[in-house]
């Protein structure tokens, strides 16, 4: 968890069952419809499927619905044998009661195992479902034009991954059954209850809206208590990892006492929130049961008044006091549906909101091939925006001839990073063309164009994998002996050898094994194994050691040789040397031409490189400290 | 959890409080089967009659009763009724309800306690239902000759005039008992119930011939046990609200307290501590596992108190209807017990291992997003999708799995319920029809028997909820136990007047807590008023922790840091860092807006001096570009500035203090090297008579300090100025090189 998250933690995202679902509300889709119909489209081939477990779940209800009439009928017939027994005039029918009691158990057999049926069905579909979705985004991710993630954050696209996927898993898995099997049960328990006694029926009826009322006034209540304290909790929790995070600072300034007096205010008001949330969420299950209970003493004076009258029997009541019994969790359940089905609804569209985003262009019909390329590249007036609106590249030219070097130079998020990525054709370009050995890039499949670069960012990558499998995702099918002479060229195997396991050594999820000096040499190692005619580079660093910085520095000289290279430059030394040197400033490219030749421009360049003496009292340059640490 | 009791103290009283609610809520609940019986049992089946204590009775239905009743007894019987009479003064207001008196003298029964009327209705209990037996036979003679023949006694052979009961009432009391034995005992083998059930049927015969009305009788009461319902569930509902509200007000507040309890700890916490529990574990711990602990301690007054009161209430409830059908309620427990504990050995490992596999498929999305250019550059799509099919794979199918386990549960538990009352019916009919218990008594056993499993399942519950929360528990009394390891002494000093800011090093070694080697190693130096001291070194040099060994935020392991020759643990840590202005490397602000950050350091600074510190730290042009200048809003952490805007705020605040020293911990890396010589200039001025403290990893931002202290691996190589360093130090040289090239210079 990030010291500085700008959210507040998620609270008790899989709570403990309906009435939780009940409390939490809130979260609606825009439009409930369309999400739902896009969902069900989804559903496909297993529409069917679910429909079958919705009839077992429904049968299974039923079947266990009926146990109770029956099973008084059991009662009835053992209160009259009583009394005949009382009176001398008979005895116990035990041939009856026990038929009926068989009768009752094939019923309850059969309803658990439509049940298990239902849920082993349900199972296997939200499992499908699930994965099918989880697939489906994530090839999403990488189908999507760069420009999606300008506006979406990775933590987005996650949340669609696990939390949707996972609302939707828990509403196949167990609410849709769930609420049919409420459905059924209120359904059918008012129906069993009817053909007993609609006098009764009609009694305990009258509690219905008395509940309904009381059962929406406390989750309204209990809604907005929710609400207030989740609200409360965020103050909390920022103000916790706001203080935490700057320990330093607090201490430092003394400001201990008011950091906590501050943290008291917020801590009181969400107590005052907290314990009214609670009161409210923890007393639905009393309330459901007052009015079960309710219904019960209903039951036991009409039905005692009536059985004594002779109108019903003494297992009708045991038949209603079950009923009544099995009434109240069903309608707290039918309570929250539509709590559920909102969230359902909210997380599927979000994620077929997701799912439908503007893909890459298709370039299946583009054939034309680079083949084996000299490395010629051209920039013929090239205008770029990443918005519309907002053109940061207006009419940039220029000629990369095989085996130059070119220098990117300016200040931090001048936009060096996005001519890298026009070039690779991240985005594409709102006007002119750029050239590779004279082939439009546009012309050929992002595929082809990319098989042909490499890349080494100062941002470093690398995945969970052992330290080969990292080296060798630059050409994969390279064989061992390949990998290790990669790793020697950009002196990784070196320090390979000192660490436990060697080339197998797991870099764990953090990637806190390996020093950032060791991380940027694997990642050249990575380039110089796929062994690309064209190369991007991204110079380190200040947060590696001077040794192992000349050590990287040699590394990526070996990689540049021979092959036409673009270095995002920060040392002198490069920039000297680069064949041609593109200034940038502002996302736009300002100047262009060798060290010599923007000297004697005598522009933006030459004022960044001769502001370094302003100062100085010795007689070296300092490098072009333009962009510091990341 | 010895510090974590503490909290509990205060709330004891309500706690205690919520179990007596919850003893009172059990008892009402299990009252109602109860009741329900005896409606079914005394209302329904015996007509509305409670026992054999009649309210009225015919003297000479009473008469006969005493032929098999002791003198003594017939004492207690007679003080309890009064005989009524034609010419009895209250004659006509009885002769509405019990008609018969205008033919015959009645006994009423007087008002009396429950535990009289107890005694009464034991006494004449087995003599009505001999007494109804011997009539019943006097009108059937024919049907029973068994019974003559048993009792040796055949009534047609009696002297004309006697009648039977004349007859037995001429035999000795001895002889009349064992008679009496004789006629019931057949009853009496079916159970000490069909006895009560069968005078209670008398007693409503004897009603009849009185000419009561049984209607109402029945529906009096009928409504006087349903009204107790209604009132019972009443209150039961009044308690379990009250319950609701201890519970959340106990909950809320002690995780108030503990909260409280836990963030004014931590703010006294030294880098050390925060260095031991990492950062994000102590917001954790203050933040989710206090709202866990609430959520559990509401669950624990609500569900675990009252599961055990509601299950043994129900047992006892259920023994006292019937003893010997438990064993089913025990069967149902165990079978339960069998199925749940089976899912959970199954499934919890499969947790565990889901929770990895969720972790897992996070994290390669979390890579695939992250290296999304690479992904991309290096054409690898296929294989990232490959990477997450195969964990999609495995979490799907474990996830699968579990599921399967899980969904046994329900049906099953549904199974065992059913099954249960199914069994119930079955060997309570047989208990019912041999005597042992009513079918009201067989009913309320049913719902005994299902709130017993229920207060089980509410246990089983529990035992999945309590370890997460003990968990917590754990993590948060870990924090509150901490000692602190830098502490004010007990009687602190204070600085002498006039502050100079001279900060001595005197073999100042550090090395972190539990790490193999020294951070920091006997380090020597004097720092003077006035003076820049710069210190720089490669990463993990020891640079920043030598910076933050003068605030203390850290103990020097060994050796004295002296300010105006008073060594800092002699002084209140607030003492000692009002001196100070620290600007750390990871700059760190407030949301709140630039005032609020910038007073963080100074409340009382006023415009002027607000301004004076934008413009030093360069911030100025920044500021003043935005229409809200100092009121700009700055949110949680200062994301919506960037990084170089962020260092020069930093350091404004840190200015606004007008500290007599100064801590800048590598503080504008983040700057450009244009703004940088600004600031440096600025500094310089502002400063004054301060003692600076610069540390870099620039060679140009320490270039012109006063002295120079060049660390590597925590030991000082180097002391001088950079003309005198370049010359003495290698290590120095070496960095200054690779920074400014010099061999391209030369």
């Amino acid at each position: 968890m990030s010291v500085h998250g700008n959210k507040p933690p998620k609270q008790g995202s899989r709570g403990p069952g309906p009435m939780a679902a009940m409390m939490r509300g809130g979260e609606k889709p825009k439009d409930f419809k369309a999400a739902f119909k896009k969902f069900i489209q989804y559903l496909g081939r297993y529409k069917l499927i679910i429909l079958f477990a919705i009839l077992l779940a429904a049968a299974s209800t039923a079947a266990n619905i009926i146990g109770p009439k029956t099973l008084g009928k059991a009662t009835t017939k053992l209160f009259e044998g009583l009394i005949a027994t009382i009176q001398g005039t008979g005895s116990v029918d035990f041939d009856y009661i026990g038929k009926i009691v068989l009768v009752t158990l094939a019923w309850y057999i059969a309803s658990a195992i439509l049940s298990y049926l239902q849920g082993w069905i349900m199972a296997k579909v939200s499992a499908d479902i699930s994965y099918r979705l989880r697939k489906d985004i994530s090839r999403k991710i990488n189908r999507l034009p760069l420009k999606y993630f300008d506006k979406t954050t990775y933590g987005e696209v996650l949340s669609y991954l696990t939390n949707d996927v996972d609302t939707i898993n828990q509403t196949l898995s167990q609410s849709i059954t769930q609420i049919i099997s409420s459905v059924v049960t209120v359904v059918g328990v008012l129906v069993m209850m009817f053909t007993i006694s609609w006098k009764i029926t009609l009694v305990i009826m009258g509690v219905l809206p008395l509940s309904a009322l009381m059962i929406s006034f406390i989750v309204k209540r209990s809604q907005k208590h929710f609400n207030q304290q989740q609200d409360y909790i965020g103050h909390v929790n920022s103000h916790v990892e706001e203080m935490f995070g700057g320990h330093e600072i607090v201490k430092a300034f003394n400001g201990e006492q008011k950091s906590i007096r501050k943290f008291n205010k917020y801590n009181n008001t969400l107590y005052k929130a907290a314990w009214k949330s609670q009161f409210f969420s923890g007393i639905m299950m009393p309330v459901m049961t007052f009015i079960g209970n309710l219904g019960y003493v209903a039951v036991a004076i009409f039905g005692g008044w009536l059985t004594s009258q002779g109108t019903i029997t003494v297992g009708d009541i045991q038949a209603f006091i079950q009923y009544v019994r099995s009434f109240t969790r069903p309608m707290g359940q039918i309570a929250s549906a539509s709590n559920v089905l909102q969230r359902t609804a909210a997380a599927s569209e979000r994620v077929f909101t997701f799912l439908e985003e503007q893909e890459e262009s298709d370039e299946s019909a583009k054939e034309l091939k680079l083949g084996k390329i000299k490395g010629l590249v051209e920039f013929r007036n090239v205008k770029f925006g990443y918005s519309p609106e907002k053109t940061v590249i207006h009419n940039f030219s220029a000629i990369a001839k095989p085996g130059q070097k070119i220098a990117l130079v300016g200040p931090t998020g001048a936009g060096k990073t996005t001519i890298v990525k026009l070039l690779m054709r991240f985005y594409d370009l709102d006007g002119g063309a750029i050239l590779i050995d004279g082939i439009n890039i546009n012309d050929i499949s992002r595929h082809e164009l990319r098989s042909k670069f490499g890349m080494v960012l100062q941002d470093t990558w690398l995945f969970n994998g052992t330290i080969r499998e990292n080296i060798r995702y630059g050409r994969l099918d390279a064989r061992d002996k390949e990998v290790v002479e990669a790793a020697k060229a950009a002196y990784v195997d070196k320090f390979v050898h000192t660490l436990p396991k060697g080339y197998d050594m797991e870099i764990n999820e953090e990637v806190t094994n390996l020093s950032q000096g060791q991380k940027q040499l694997l990642t050249i190692a990575r380039a110089v194994l796929a062994n690309p005619p064209i190369l991007i580079l991204d110079e380190a660093t200040s947060s590696v050691d001077t040794r192992t910085e000349i050590l990287i520095q040699k590394a990526m000289d070996n990689l540049m040789k021979n092959r036409t290279s673009f270095v995002i430059a920060h040392r002198l030394s490069t920039i000297r040397n680069a064949d041609l040197i593109l200034v940038i400033r502002d996302g736009d490219i300002v100047e262009q031409g060798t060290h010599n030749e923007l000297l004697e421009k005598n522009g933006f360049y030459a004022e960044l490189y001769n502001s370094q003496f302003e100062t100085a009292d010795f007689s070296i340059a300092e490098p072009v400290a333009l962009e510091g640490t990341k | 959890m010895k510090k974590l009791v503490k909290y509990v103290k205060p709330y004891l009283f309500m706690i205690f409080l919520s179990i007596g609610l919850l003893f009172a809520q059990a008892n009402l609940d299990l009252q109602l089967p109860d009741y329900l019986s005896n409606i079914i049992d005394t209302g329904i089946q015996q007509g509305g009659v409670e026992n054999a204590a009649p309210l009225a009775i015919r003297q000479q239905e009473m008469d006969r009763l005493f032929i098999f009743i002791s003198s003594t007894n017939q004492t207690v019987v007679l003080e309890s009724y009064t005989l009524v009479m034609e010419n009895s003064s209250d004659f006509s207001e009885y002769v509405i309800d019990y008609p018969i008196l205008q033919n015959e003298s009645l006994y009423i029964r007087n008002k009396l306690k429950w535990k009289e009327i107890r005694t009464v209705s034991d006494i004449l209990e087995r003599p009505f239902v001999g007494v109804f037996i011997l009539e019943q036979a006097i009108a059937n003679p024919e049907n029973a000759t068994a019974l003559w023949d048993a009792l040796g006694v055949d009534p047609s052979t009696l002297p004309p005039g006697m009648d039977l009961f004349d007859y037995l009432e001429s035999l000795p009391f001895i002889n009349r008992k064992l008679i009496l034995k004789g006629i019931i005992s057949s009853f009496e083998a079916m159970g000490k119930n069909m006895v009560s059930q069968m005078a209670a049927f008398a007693v409503r015969q004897e009603y009849e011939t009185i000419g009561m009305n049984m209607n109402k009788l029945q529906r009096n009461y009928i409504l006087k046990a349903g009204g107790l319902m209604l009132l019972m569930t009443l209150l039961s509902v009044v308690c379990t609200i009250s319950v609701g509200f201890l519970s959340a007000k106990i909950a809320a507040g002690m995780a108030r307290d503990i909260r409280a309890g836990l963030f004014e700890k931590i703010e006294g916490f030294s880098g050390t501590e925060f260095d031991s529990f990492s950062t994000a574990s102590l917001i954790t711990r203050s933040t989710n596992d206090v709202t866990q602990i609430q959520a559990v301690t509401s669950m624990i007054i609500r569900m675990v108190f009252y599961a055990p009161i509601l299950g043994i209430g129900g047992i006892i409830h259920a023994l006292n209807k019937n003893t010997s059908m438990w064993w089913l309620i025990g069967v149902a427990v165990l079978a339960l017990l069998v199925l749940v504990l089976t899912v959970f050995l199954i499934a919890v490992p499969k947790f565990n291992k889901m929770q990895s596999l969720i972790d897992r498929i996070n994290l390669v999305a979390r890579e695939g997003l992250t290296g999304m250019l690479v992904v991309r550059a290096f054409n690898r799509e296929k294989y990232e999708e490959n990477r997450f099919d195969q964990a999609n794979l495995n979490l799907t199918g474990v996830s699968l799995f579990i599921n399967r386990v899980i969904v046994i549960l329900m049906p099953f538990m549904m199974f065992v319920l059913s099954g249960l009352s199914l069994s119930i019916i079955w060997i309570g009919s047989h208990q019912v029809a041999d005597g042992f218990m009513q079918v009201g008594d067989m009913m309320a056993f049913m719902q005994y028997s299902m709130q017993i499993v229920f207060a089980f399942l509410l246990m089983t519950m529990m035992f999945i909820l309590l370890p997460r929360a003990v968990v917590s528990a754990r993590r948060i009394n870990e924090v509150l136990q901490t000692e602190e390891v830098i502490k004010d002494p007990p009687n602190p000093k204070t600085f002498v007047e006039p502050f100079k800011g001279k900060v001595e090093f005197r073999n100042v070694s550090f090395r972190y807590p539990g790490a193999e080697s020294d951070v920091l190693h006997n380090i020597n130096f004097t720092a003077l008023p006035g003076q820049t001291t710069g210190i720089i070194g490669a990463t993990g040099s020891g640079k920043s922790t030598l910076a933050k060994l003068i605030l203390r935020f850290y103990e020097a392991t060994s050796g004295e840091i002296l300010i105006d020759n008073l060594n800092i643990k002699e002084v209140t840590q607030q003492t000692l860092r009002e001196k100070i202005g620290f600007v750390p490397q990871k700059s760190a602000l407030f949301s709140g807006t630039i005032r609020s950050n910038l007073l963080f350091a100074n409340e009382n600074a006023d415009e002027q001096l607000l301004e004076q510190a934008i413009e030093v730290s360069q911030a100025k042009e920044f500021v003043y570009s935005k229409p809200e200048r100092f009121d700009m809003e700055i949110a949680q952490g200062g994301m919506n500035v960037s990084g170089g805007q962020k260092q020069r705020l930093s350091i404004a605040r840190a200015l606004v203090k007008r500290a007599p020293i100064y801590v800048f911990d590598d503080c504008v890396s983040a700057l450009d090297f244009k703004t940088d010589a600004a600031l440096r200039k600025a500094l310089k001025e502002s400063t004054g008579e301060s003692t600076v403290f610069m540390v870099s990893q620039r060679v140009s931002t320490i270039k012109n300090a006063e002295q120079i202290l060049v660390l590597d691996e925590g030991k000082i190589v180097g002391k001088g100025t950079h003309d005198e360093l370049m010359e003495t130090c290698p290590i120095y040289r070496e960095i200054a090189i690779s920074q400014l090239e010099l061999e391209e210079a030369l």
